[in-house]
């Protein structure tokens, strides 16, 4: 079988990134991101998350939510490795224009289920260049 | 809408889902299995609990392969099946067991 | 691999085009579209960003009529183009970028 006709045997996987640009509660942009995140898991394909600007503000941890009224939908992003996705690029000149560093986000793992279940980190701190050289490799993008 | 516990009025959606998770209980969940046709043993509550617990975490119910994938590291191959799931839901774990849990229906699922 | 990025928001309001040429490759086209327009008007703080961006800047020709904007206005090296060039933007490149 040539490798073309494999691929379309198996279904070709392609890889799509979801952009986070907006802060949690102000607008529902970030809330829906994450539900076409958790439904678009059940397609297999190659997914990642990017957080750029106000976006990054979506993994601070501490969120609380009780006196707003608003859903706290934080906790899901830690369901994120069940549903195989893992790769969450979070821009650090972002993160920097805004006063955060990695502790002030929540700590996101997935696990290996080939290394023994092993728990990985999933947010990668990159820098701007590497953000446009990881947009610039997708198949597919949508923005939120 | 409304089931009937004890006198205490508990409102759900039009499909069963209960509208408000807080009220859930564990006579409740017998009710609400026994909507479905479900007499609740033990292995019923196991996934019940697991799906509590998992939306207790990460409040959101998780969808079946998440559920399967976990009953399968947690309790076994063997528990770990959509067929076992099946077995103990037959309408559907996300539909059945996600509703006598009491939590929302999964997130895409239709 | 190459991105069509498109820009709906004033640069005036929101930082989306600001983001999007921070982010663009050199072998990307950025659109600006419905008030994405006001980002290709010559002598701003943006016709900096805009003429000085290693991608391809297009804008669309019936949302700057619209807006009354006279396409002599326009930030030097912005192209001009309709719905047809819009649709050959889109099968030109490989995905598009939406920076809503």
């Amino acid at each position: 079988m040539s490798e073309d006709m494999q691929e379309e045997a198996e279904g070709t996987v392609k890889k799509f990134m979801y952009v986070n640009r907006k802060a949690p509660y102000g607008t529902i942009y970030a809330l829906e991101a994450l539900e076409v995140v958790l439904i678009g898991a059940a397609f297999d394909q190659d997914v990642s998350l990017a957080f750029i600007d106000d976006g990054v503000f979506q993994l601070s941890n501490g969120q609380n939510t009780t006196d707003i009224g608003i859903k706290n939908f934080s906790p899901a992003f830690g369901a994120l490795g069940d549903y195989d996705v893992s790769k969450l690029y979070v821009e650090k000149e972002s993160m920097d224009e805004r006063g955060l560093a990695l502790d002030d986000l929540m700590e996101l793992t997935w696990e290996d289920e080939d290394d023994d279940w092993e728990e990985k980190p999933s947010i990668h701190l990159v820098s701007r260049e590497e953000m446009k050289t990881i947009l610039g490799n997708q198949d597919v993008i949508l923005s939120f | 809408m409304a089931y009937d516990l004890n006198g205490t009025t508990i409102e759900h959606d039009e499909e069963g889902y209960l509208t408000d998770l807080s009220q859930w209980n564990e006579e409740l969940a017998i009710i609400l299995a026994k909507d479905e046709n479900i007499e609740m043993n033990e292995e019923h509550w196991e996934v019940i609990n697991f799906l509590r617990n998992y939306y207790d975490e990460y409040q959101i119910a998780p969808a079946i392969r998440v559920l399967v994938k976990a009953l399968k590291k947690t309790m076994g191959k063997e528990k770990g099946s959509n067929k076992y799931l099946y077995t103990l839901f037959p309408y559907g774990p996300a539909k059945q067991a996600c509703k006598i849990a009491g939590l929302p229906k999964p997130t895409g699922c239709i | 691999m190459s991105i069509l990025h498109t820009v709906n928001k004033s640069p005036f309001q929101k930082n989306d085009l600001e983001s999007c040429l921070a982010h663009v490759n050199s072998n990307d086209a950025v659109l600006l579209i419905e008030d994405g327009v006001y980002g290709a008007i010559s002598g701003t703080r943006f016709s900096v960003l805009t003429s000085s961006s290693d991608a391809d800047i297009y804008c669309l020709k019936a949302d700057l009529d619209a807006r009354g904007i006279d396409p002599d206005k326009l930030t030097d090296g912005v192209k001009l183009i309709d719905y047809d060039g819009f649709v050959d933007l889109v099968a030109q490149n490989d995905a598009v970028n939406s920076w809503l």
